[in-house]
């Protein structure tokens, strides 16, 4: 048997949080070392499997399968193909550098990266799972360490609340699911929650139509689809800075790649009816979560703000049913969970040193942290979709994607007209960031903050390099990509 | 050399790049270093566009220097480059101010490393546009360009500077998302419509394919979605050049700029608009282009008479000089609003001829002068720490040297018989005037107004009673010198012996007027 890659990657972070939980909780530097050590583990296994896979055989790769759960038909069947795992990278980086920018937690490291690594661990079986068992089993996993990692170590003022409405939103968008995913099990009568299988089921048209529309939005309200976005701003303004880095850049994620590989791949038929309606939610996703990031005067919540409105980019890709549009959507959730767990990362770092977020009592920080300005503002440029960095390279397809599906229905072109501008509030709400907080007159009182750390510097280093290589470069990432996203496309009836 | 022949595009290109990566390696306190390391990185895409002039053959049809590599598959763009002749004149303006304009910029004394590195950046900016040859790659460049120079008016401007490089940021960016959606609106058609076809953005095989596609789209006819095409092409390229009433971010980012920001400004980044029209817009939309270059006509006389007396009302120096460029462009979209008129038939193609090469060669011509201008009033305001036309006054007698320079640029400016500006601005009106003879006559009132607020400006600055704050002021140094003397030469070499740079790129006008 050949060696279980995806589940040493998708456990390392696990055996790691046991080991973590069992430290005396006064080896802080233990904990940190052990919680580094093994994020970087899993990360050079990830980059190994990203770049050994056989980009002309496409498909499932790296597949593993045991028995599970017999009796109900699950079993343990993970594998990878050109969507999940480019989100398994993402998820293994953002996992590591998250760790570096936490050095600096003093209140219980070890239980705190231990559930940081719970999350790690049920975002990675959420993208290696075949199984609708197990994904939804992942799944869960997932959510519930948020809770706690919030509400210990969250932003005091409204810890309690967002975490509170985050697992709430959260789990009942989750139950819905659940229910369509049952009654997909039911009525396929196969007796097996293998997800390879049911796609094959051919359940009737009518069932799609009724099914698919609870178990897109149940998970598309992890992804923040408009209405159901609400607690996502929250959620990410109390978590401490690498809860919200795991938690836009791959939890977000989670949902937009549920969505797609549970909502629209087993419900194709359902897709194709229902997804140019969900493009206009989308829409009000790009363009009102761009306006209300404009307004805000909590840096953190321009940055939440910001993620609803790119994840809405993503969804929005996925409405458009074409190769191109889809690409750019897979791209997107990459390139959104790099950028925005930079975002945090420094949002954090200001945090962390001048103990407020309120914008306008901020100001020339590039002063006291250049390389975390730069790198800043090296993300505001993804996020506003600069040519040469790989927010463009995402947009620029989704964007091809709405004028290729023209013959959906008539709106598109106009919803690609009216979400471009949403480019133009990104651009605006960027450079008042940037320039409120990092330009300036610098006060007194920030006048000796320290510089912010080596390992921190190290973290930005990554993630900025990532962005910029996916930009300059992009067949690195669209290549595999693409021979993930074609066989779903067919399955819409594109070609 | 065999390496450098095949790949001269892509080192002109790079080098700037990989000049500003090590200047950011330099080590912060070593400011000298910095600036001299910059300044001589500068000079090798110079020499290397030399050498692309020397070898370049005018008379040979289609992009020379191509280079064409597998970028980005999945969306059929491809890294492709190449020039013809206007592109390599736009070129070698760039290439040859960006040098002169890091040698005025030694006088930074504030975050001089990123200031350098973002210059070198800029550079590559301009460069990456007049040579790509994909509409992606266009777009790519396109848009970098703006963040270096949001970053030096934002950082080294002067007291608005904040507002300025905001405003120049919402505008350009504005504008290219029209421009955005139109070019993936014709890659989506190029790929649908031609079978097998791959290269959906590459701009040689669009020059053919689009202009001649016929049938709906989005259930309109073609002729809407064209004309929608166009007013997206030609808003984002207005905005840039800038065109009345698309002007207004111009002045309030010149006046805001450092003073190197400025010459590359109105120098160079005046001129991607204009390029944008030349290389994308009449080709790609003829049809229209014909149809609508009335209004562009009417444009350009509302941008060179407004232009003008816009600089008649101003006191700040450098205000002046900004509207001044607006003024001078807008003869510039004049011979453009020609050539597209005349791709619609009906004009005698010597008319077209003349006049777009005019424009070229205005583009040209504004670029140095524009640049010189622009240094001349950093100098004084380096001095003096006021750009106020009030405040000064016989500044003649203090600074005699200054002086003189100050006079022939402004003369040039002006359109005086034996420099530069007078030759292009020439051979722009004696081409529109069989074709728009109302909107020429009108807009020699331009021409008046540029010579009333000039020499108004000489009088207010060099004439006159000496203001005695002014007794000790500092003469022109020798690297000021060194910046002034090669622009000089070339308004004076233009102007009387124009043919050699016209001759570069009349071949590639007259392919290009059909």
């Amino acid at each position: 048997m050949d060696f279980p890659f995806l589940s040493v990657i998708a456990f390392t972070p696990a055996v790691a949080a046991i080991l973590l939980l069992l430290l005396p909780k006064e080896s802080k530097t233990e904990a940190r070392v052990i919680a580094a050590a093994s994020s970087f583990f899993a990360l050079v296994l990830a980059l190994w499997v990203y770049f050994t896979y056989d980009r002309s055989a496409a498909g499932f790769q790296f597949v593993e399968q045991v028995n599970w759960i017999p009796a109900i038909g699950s079993s343990y069947h993970v594998g990878v193909d050109g969507i999940s795992l480019p989100l398994l990278l993402l998820n293994c980086v953002v996992a590591f550098t998250g760790v570096l920018i936490s050095w600096g937690i003093d209140d219980r490291p070890n239980y705190f990266f231990a559930f940081l690594f719970l999350v790690v661990t049920g975002v990675n079986l959420v993208f290696v799972a075949l199984d609708l068992f197990l994904l939804f089993f992942a799944y869960e996993l997932a959510v519930f360490p948020m809770y706690l990692l919030i509400s210990i170590w969250g932003w005091k003022q409204t810890r309690a609340y967002a975490a509170m409405k985050l697992t709430l939103y959260l789990l009942v968008g989750s139950i819905i699911a659940l229910v369509g995913i049952l009654a997909l099990y039911f009525q396929a009568g196969l007796g097996t929650f293998d997800l390879l299988a049911l796609r094959e089921a051919g359940v009737s048209a009518a069932f799609q139509k009724t099914w698919f529309l609870p178990v897109f939005l149940g998970f598309g309200v992890l992804a923040g689809i408009w209405p159901f976005h609400s607690w996502s701003p929250d959620g990410h303004v109390a978590a401490p800075s690498a809860g919200s880095m795991v938690h836009a850049g791959v939890l977000m994620k989670v949902g937009a790649y549920s969505a797609l590989r549970f909502g629209i791949e087993l419900f194709p038929q359902g897709a194709q009816f229902w997804l140019p309606y969900i493009i206009l939610l989308t829409l009000v996703n790009v363009v009102y979560g761009s306006m209300i990031a404009m307004v805000q005067d909590d840096f953190k919540y321009v940055i939440g703000f910001s993620s609803v409105s790119h994840m809405g980019l993503v969804s929005m890709g996925f409405a458009t049913m074409s190769q191109a549009g889809m690409n750019g959507a897979a791209l997107q959730m990459f390139s959104h969970g790099v950028m925005t767990a930079l975002f945090f990362a420094v949002v954090g770092m200001v945090y962390d040193r001048a103990h407020t977020r309120h914008i306008p009592d901020l100001g020339g920080f590039v002063k006291i942290m250049p390389v975390a300005a730069v790198a800043f503002i090296i993300g505001g440029l993804v996020s506003m979709g600069m040519p040469g960095l790989s927010g463009f390279i995402a947009e620029v397809q989704i964007f091809l994607g709405l004028w290729q599906a023209r013959m959906v229905a008539w709106w598109y072109p106009v919803v690609a007209a009216l979400a471009s501008l949403g480019i133009i509030f990104t651009a605006a709400y960027v450079l008042r960031v940037v320039q409120r907080v990092f330009f300036g007159e610098l006060k007194a009182e920030f006048a000796t903050l320290p510089d912010i750390t080596v390992l921190d510097k190290v973290a930005l280093g990554i993630l900025c390099a990532i962005l910029i290589i996916v930009g300059a470069f992009p067949t690195v990432i669209t290549n595999v990509i693409q021979t993930g996203v074609a066989p779903i496309v067919t399955l819409l009836g594109g070609g | 050399m065999e390496f450098i022949r095949d790949h001269l595009l892509t080192l002109i290109l790079f080098t700037p790049l990989v000049g500003a990566a090590l200047v950011t390696l330099l080590p912060k306190k070593e400011e000298k270093l910095i600036k001299w390391v910059a300044f001589l990185i500068s000079l090798i895409p110079l020499a290397l566009s030399i050498v692309a002039w020397s070898q370049f053959r005018p008379a040979a049809a289609g992009f020379q220097f191509e280079e064409q590599v597998q970028w980005f598959p999945q969306i059929g763009s491809s890294y492709h480059l190449g020039v013809d002749g206007i592109s390599l004149t736009m070129v070698l303006l760039t290439t040859f101010l960006t040098p002169l304009a890091l040698l005025i910029s030694f006088s930074i004394d504030k975050e001089v490393r990123t200031y350098f590195a973002l210059f070198l950046l800029l550079e590559m900016g301009m460069l990456g546009v007049f040579v790509s040859l994909d509409l992606i790659l266009f777009f790519l460049f396109w848009e970098f360009g703006l963040v270096p120079m949001y970053f030096l008016i934002n950082i080294w401007g002067s007291a608005n500077r904040q507002y300025a490089s905001f405003k120049f940021f919402i505008y350009t960016m504005a504008g290219s998302l029209g421009l955005l959606l139109a070019i993936q609106v014709i890659g989506v058609v190029a790929g649908t419509a031609v079978p097998g076809q791959v290269a959906v953005f590459d701009i040689p095989q669009l020059l053919s394919f689009w202009p001649a596609f016929r049938g709906s789209l989005f259930g309109l006819p073609i002729g809407v979605v064209k004309t929608i095409g166009f007013w997206a092409f030609a808003i984002a390229f207005s905005i840039k050049v800038p065109v009345w009433p698309f002007h207004t971010w111009l002045p309030d980012a010149h006046t805001e700029a450092p003073t190197a920001g400025s010459m590359l400004l109105a120098g160079v980044l005046l001129k991607l608009g204009a390029y944008g029209f030349l290389r994308l817009v009449l080709p790609l939309f003829p049809a229209q282009a014909a149809q609508f270059s009335g209004v562009f006509a009417a444009l350009g006389l509302a941008a060179a008479v407004i232009g003008g007396l816009a600089a008649l009302g101003q006191d700040d120096f450098k205000r002046l000089v900004a509207y001044s460029s607006v003024g001078h462009m807008g003869f510039v979209v004049l011979g453009i609003a020609v050539a597209a008129r005349s791709l619609g038939g009906g004009v005698d193609p010597q008319d077209a001829v003349l006049a777009t090469n005019g424009a070229v060669l205005q583009m040209f011509n504004h670029g140095i002068t524009a640049a010189a201008m622009f240094a001349l009033v950093g100098m004084v305001y380096e001095r003096a720490h006021t750009r106020d036309l009030g405040a000064f006054g016989g500044l003649g007698v203090v600074v005699p040297a200054y002086g003189g320079v100050l006079l022939f640029c402004t003369m040039a400016s002006l359109g005086l018989p034996g420099l530069n500006g007078f030759v292009s601005e020439f051979m722009v009106f004696r081409g529109t005037w069989p074709v728009f003879t109302l909107v020429t006559a009108l807009a020699t009132l331009g021409l008046i107004l540029t010579a009333a607020y000039l020499l108004w400006t000489i009088q207010k600055v060099l004439l006159g009673p000496l203001n005695p704050r002014w007794q000790g002021m500092r003469e022109i140094n020798f690297r000021e010198v060194v910046v002034m003397v090669p622009l000089m030469a070339l308004m004076f070499l233009i102007g009387v012996w124009p043919s050699w740079l016209i001759n570069l790129f009349n071949a590639t006008v007259m392919r290009l007027l059909g």
